[in-house]
């Protein structure tokens, strides 16, 4: 019973205390897609929705030390999360003149597919 | 009073700024510029008379002492080290010592190094005492007149203007307590000399006359210049005073001898030559005719042209240490008087006349400051100015009389329509024929006798046979004159008016009863009056110098006698001491008619001089006594005067014709008077041509090597501009394009390769850059 209520005990702890490695090997495995992403496919809205994925993974870091922090007392809980508004702005402007350059692109050379755009290079 | 004299310049000065600077502005009327100019001037007239009076007449008389340099108004020039370079040249020890001047002990110290301190200080003694009253007293009877000559002329303030700057710079110059205010003063009056000539500047004759003017005057001033500098160089010293202490104690220069002083005098000479009219820089006076008659009167007659005396008398010690320059004033000054003289002969505009009548008096002067009569040359400088001024003044009221009419051909028989003018023209005639008692006989009998019985220079028998001469042509002409404007036939056109013939068209008509008629007519109050002050002047003045043979040997009248007066400023070269003549008490005059009075020759004993021919020395041996000599020479220089009268009655009153005949029968000499000499024409070939060829030639040089090295040189700048940039466009660049082109043809290809322009690429290169980046953390923290 009384392990029982300390097992209970234990899982509510965990819940109330998560363990920050597991975030971080969640986040890293979202980072290493959205990078895999980028590099490997050819359309650009793919590369866009990847490229999300990194953000995201960044972002789920900065709330999981947050927490973090915040359980073990050492500085300032808000840190983290004050840089995650910032981080969807910056998310949201891409995504518009990203997907601006992404209609520009097809009008001009109907294709979405970045191996064949190489302008890039002149 | 003399503590006040600083004021005798400055009130010009001050009456010719308001008049100069606020009588256009504000358009002052006649009545106001003439009020103001005269007003001053009279202020200062009186200050000079109050200041002179209390120098030597008060109970508290300064009078022996002849240097009282009153307050220094400032320091002008504050000095430094003067290196005295000419000269005897003072050891480095100070030495110090007594002179005696005068019965006054001056200490003197000739220090090398000494400190040149000019100071602007005026100098009140028995010389500029005199000329302050000269220059205040004749200017005020001349600003008097010329209200009433210059009435309605255009520019009425500018004329008060100039003349009170004029009176500024005369008395400066005679005031002056050294060398370098004395320059100041002699370039002002000189200035104001040039402006009042070319008052009238649009007409081209003024406009020549005082260029001629000036530019001769500028000759003179170069000499002068080189003097004052000589004698700062060689005294260390402007100052009039300490210059005379140390001058004598330099040896007197023998005839030939050209030593120091002799060339200091030299200098002087030449700037009183160009100042005072003298051969052969006399050609500026007769020509200055052209400013209007009260500054000829003032400036050309009165004052300014004795500058040259007054400076030759400051410097008497300089000059009389020189025995060559000397004999050298003597013979300019005779040469002068009879050239001038023959040539106003011939002469037929009225200011013509007596401007070279004016030329040969001050020849006069220069005559018997030669013979070292230099007390009697400022005697004669004296009643010229009262006779001259009156008879310029006279002139001038003719000229306004005739409505601007000059020439004396269309005159004649004035006397009934001026009877004032006559009148006073008539004691100015009588003085400058030197008919006794009128002032002029006083003055010029006492040259011809000094000339005659000199001691300083040789051949003063040649001088006094010349200056004699002379006399007999002045009283010619000036007789010549009189008749021709005075008195016989009217010959004057009754109907002509003659206003544009002598080109006044910028005068306005004066209001005179007579207008309508044109027939001459008397001058008004403002005129006749100072014309008549000058006549009383001219017929009395003379006698404060009256001869010696009049008064039994021996100068009377104590202070008032004008050589004892001036006596304490000679120096006397037989005793090499300032004469010292204290006013005589009557004890001392009763011990001197006691004892038999010294001849004017005992001078013999000690002259260095000469032991040739002496004109009044051998008449004196024929009769006897001094006295009687004298008696000679003034029976003399009296039948001189008598005969020029007699020739001139003779020859313009009893027979006019009789002139024309002379003149035909002496062509040649008649054309070369009429002509002046060709002395114009002369300089005009000789200079004025050969300046113009210099101008020419410099010019020519200028605009062919000067103008072309300077083109060339801009050629030249052009030229290798050109050549570098060139250089630059084709040779700098093209190596430097060469090298870079070199450069990317190697390197591109290379470069080229990691450009694909693939997005997945470069986000490839990122990647591995970030993890290198991160590895390296890892390696770095293990």
């Amino acid at each position: 019973m009384l392990q029982e209520a300390s097992r209970a005990s234990t899982a509510l702890e965990s819940i109330k205390h998560p363990d920050l490695s597991k975030f971080l090997v969640i986040a890293a495995i979202l980072f290493i897609i959205g990078v895999a992403g980028v590099l490997t496919r050819r359309n650009l809205l793919v590369i866009f929705m990847s490229i999300e994925l990194i953000l995201n993974a960044a972002n789920l870091n900065f709330i999981a030390f947050s927490r973090y922090l915040q359980d073990t007392g050492h500085g300032d809980p808000m840190s983290g999360l004050n840089f995650i508004n910032p981080d969807r702005f910056v998310a949201a402007a891409e995504a518009a003149i990203g997907l601006g350059i992404v209609i520009a692109l097809y009008r001009n050379r109907e294709t979405i597919w970045i191996d064949e755009i190489d302008l890039m290079k002149w | 009073m003399y503590r006040y004299i600083w004021l005798v310049p400055l009130l010009p000065l001050i009456g010719a700024a308001i008049n100069g600077i606020f009588g256009r502005w504000f358009r002052f009327s006649e009545k106001l510029i003439g009020g103001i100019a005269v007003g001053t001037v009279a202020l200062s007239f009186l200050i000079s008379f109050a200041a002179v009076y209390s120098y030597g007449f008060s109970g508290n008389a300064q009078w022996p002492n002849p240097y009282i340099t009153t307050q220094t108004a400032f320091t002008w020039i504050p000095g430094g080290a003067v290196k005295q370079s000419l000269g005897t040249a003072q050891p480095s020890t100070p030495e110090t010592r007594t002179i005696s001047i005068a019965n006054q002990p001056v200490t003197v110290s000739n220090q090398r190094g000494s400190l040149l301190n000019i100071e602007w200080s005026y100098q009140l003694d028995p010389l500029s005492s005199i000329f302050m009253l000269i220059v205040t007293g004749v200017g005020l009877c001349i600003f008097v007149f010329a209200t009433g000559y210059m009435h309605g002329e255009t520019g009425f303030y500018r004329f008060f203007a100039y003349m009170g700057l004029f009176m500024f710079s005369m008395l400066v110059l005679v005031m002056g307590s050294n060398f370098v205010m004395m320059f100041v003063g002699w370039e002002g009056v000189g200035l104001c000399s040039y402006l009042l000539i070319g008052y009238y500047f649009n007409k081209q004759e003024a406009a020549n006359a005082s260029r001629k003017a000036f530019i001769t005057n500028r000759i003179g001033d170069f000499g002068f210049m080189l003097a004052v500098f000589a004698v700062i160089a060689t005294f260390g010293t402007a100052q009039f005073t300490n210059v005379v202490t140390q001058a004598v104690s330099y040896p007197v220069e023998s005839l030939g001898h050209w030593g120091l002083m002799s060339w200091i005098a030299l200098g002087l000479m030449i700037g009183a030559c160009g100042k005072s009219a003298q051969f052969p820089l006399h050609v500026w006076l007769p020509d200055a005719m052209a400013g209007p008659t009260p500054v000829s009167a003032l400036i050309h007659a009165a004052t300014m042209v004795t500058a040259g005396l007054y400076m030759l008398t400051r410097t008497n010690v300089i000059f009389q240490h020189s025995h060559t320059m000397m004999l050298v004033v003597a013979l300019v000054g005779a040469f002068t008087a009879i050239f001038a003289a023959t040539i106003g002969i011939t002469q037929n505009d009225i200011k013509k006349v007596l401007a070279y009548s004016t030329v040969s008096q001050l020849g006069f002067m220069f005559l018997a400051c030669g013979v070292g009569a230099f007390i009697i040359g400022i005697f004669h400088v004296m009643t010229h100015a009262f006779f001259k001024a009156l008879m310029f003044l006279g002139s001038g009221s003719v000229i306004h009389g005739m409505h601007h009419e000059q020439d004396m051909r269309k005159m004649g028989g004035l006397k009934k329509y001026m009877p004032i003018t006559y009148l006073t023209f008539l004691a100015g005639w009588l003085a400058i024929c030197g008919i006794i008692p009128f002032s002029g006989f006083w003055s010029k009998d006492e040259i011809l006798w000094n000339a005659a019985s000199t001691r300083q220079i040789p051949l003063g028998w040649l001088v006094w046979l010349v200056g004699t001469i002379a006399a007999t042509c002045t009283a010619f002409y000036m007789t010549r004159l009189m008749a021709m404007t005075f008195w016989g036939k009217e010959r004057f056109p009754a109907h002509e008016h003659s206003m544009e013939h002598e080109g006044h068209a910028q005068k306005k008509e004066h209001a005179t009863p007579h207008h309508d008629s044109h027939l001459p007519h008397e001058s008004p109050k403002s005129m006749w009056v100072p014309l008549v002050v000058l006549a009383i002047l001219a017929t009395v003045g003379g006698l404060v110098g009256i001869s010696t043979a009049f008064t039994g040997g021996k100068h009377v009248g104590g202070r008032m006698n004008i050589v004892h007066w001036l006596e304490p400023v000679i120096w006397d070269p037989t005793m090499k001491a300032f004469k010292v003549d204290e006013p005589l008490s009557p004890a001392e005059e009763a011990r001197i008619a006691a004892t038999p009075h010294t001849s004017v020759l005992r001078a013999e004993v000690v002259s260095p001089t000469e032991n040739g021919f002496n004109l009044a020395h051998t008449v004196e041996s024929k009769v006897g006594s001094e006295t009687a000599t004298e008696w000679v020479f003034i029976i003399i220089s009296l039948a001189v005067a008598g005969l020029g009268i007699g020739a001139g009655l003779l020859f313009y009153v009893k027979s006019p014709r009789l002139a024309d005949v002379w003149a035909a029968r002496l062509k040649p000499l008649y054309e070369a008077s009429y002509n002046k000499y060709w002395i114009d024409e002369f300089f005009g070939l000789a200079i004025t041509r050969r300046t113009m060829d210099l101008a020419r030639a410099v010019f020519a040089f200028d605009s062919k090597f000067v103008d072309g090295g300077v083109n060339g040189s801009a050629w030249l700048t052009r030229f290798t501009s050109t050549v570098t940039g060139l250089t630059d466009k084709y040779f700098v660049d093209g190596l430097v394009n060469t090298i870079a082109n070199f450069v990317v043809r190697l390197m591109s290809p290379i470069v080229r390769a990691a450009q694909t322009g693939l997005t997945a690429n470069y986000a490839l290169v990122m990647v591995i850059g970030l993890l290198i980046a991160v590895a390296l953390y890892f390696v770095k923290s293990f």
